[in-house]
């Protein structure tokens, strides 16, 4: 049967992945869509213990996750349109504009 | 072994190991591919399928605000934004050293997992807001929700409110301009710093 940790070693797995993507993305845009991982990723936990412990605290948790990435992804993009204006390239290296 | 093809069998076993499958590999090009469009159809796809994760574990109305708000609205975010992008171009990207990325990633993954999960002694949770037989799901949520979890929802609320005018506000500026024309002024004034570099 599937069990808890089914579930919560998915999550783990999925979770890594995203931190592997933040680490290795160096293109603003792709950095955005590795944080959606693992935003996903922390869901499923959370979904996981609210089923296997009866409780709903767990969704809750979930669904302020999700309106809190909602927000950041409409406050993030309007950021890099007016960063694509401004610099015409959304590489984490060519925005590095305090190079010592 | 046995346990493992016992459990393929169910409907749930088959359902999990299916979806956790793609959901991994999807993810994965999400994070690896070099093109934008395809991380994207990716990432939408895996998000499609998490939602399925959360139909499993009986959280209905959760599935449906993840295919709602992250297939429906999120993504389409993202491809509107890509049309402000150059959305074929292959991404690139210097990556000095991937293997010391996934050592790094991976172990701190693994240190973040042990130090949340440490602690935690599984029989002494109790439930805070049980869920109730008999009960839709959707109800029992609004229930909970909109009594122990009011102040938060309507904080949440301001907040998207607050994110839905930032985002007119920073994408609508010099929105009558075209973005090409622009660039070639930035190149024209890049050359001009060029010459008092040179100067």
């Amino acid at each position: 049967m599937i069990g808890l940790s089914h579930y919560l070693i998915v999550s783990a797995l999925l979770f890594s992945i995203g931190l592997i993507g933040v680490l290795r993305r160096r293109n603003l845009l792709m950095l955005f869509f590795a944080t959606e991982v693992m935003l996903n990723a922390v869901n499923i936990a959370f979904a996981a213990i609210s089923h296997f412990y009866n409780d709903l605290t767990g969704q809750m948790f979930a669904f302020f996750v999700i309106a809190i990435a909602a927000s950041e992804v409409a406050v993030g993009l309007g950021i890099l349109i007016v960063l694509y204006k401004k610099h015409g390239s959304l590489d984490l290296d060519d925005l590095a504009t305090m190079k010592g | 072994m046995e346990n493992f093809l016992a459990s393929l069998f169910t409907f749930q076993g088959f359902a999990f190991y299916l979806f956790s499958f793609l959901t991994v590999i999807l993810f994965w090009i999400t994070v690896m591919s070099n093109n934008v469009l395809y991380a994207m159809t990716s990432l939408a796809s895996g998000m499609v399928l998490i939602s399925g994760f959360f139909f499993i574990l009986g959280a209905d109305f959760l599935g449906v605000v993840q295919l709602i708000v992250y297939v429906g609205a999120v993504m389409a975010l993202y491809s509107f934004a890509m049309m402000f992008f150059d959305a074929t171009r292959e991404i690139k990207e210097k990556n000095t050293n991937g293997a010391v990325v996934f050592v790094l990633g991976g172990l701190s993954a693994l240190m973040l997992v042990l130090m949340f999960a440490a602690p935690i002694h599984s029989e002494s949770i109790q439930a805070l807001y049980p869920m109730h037989e008999g009960v839709g799901n959707a109800q029992d949520v609004g229930i909970v929700l909109f009594t122990k979890y009011l102040i938060p929802f309507e904080v949440a609320a301001v907040m998207l409110l607050v994110a839905m005018i930032a985002g007119i506000i920073l994408a609508g500026k010099k929105m009558d301009q075209s973005l090409t024309e622009m660039m070639d002024e930035d190149a024209g004034e890049d050359e001009i710093l060029k010459q008092k570099d040179e100067k």
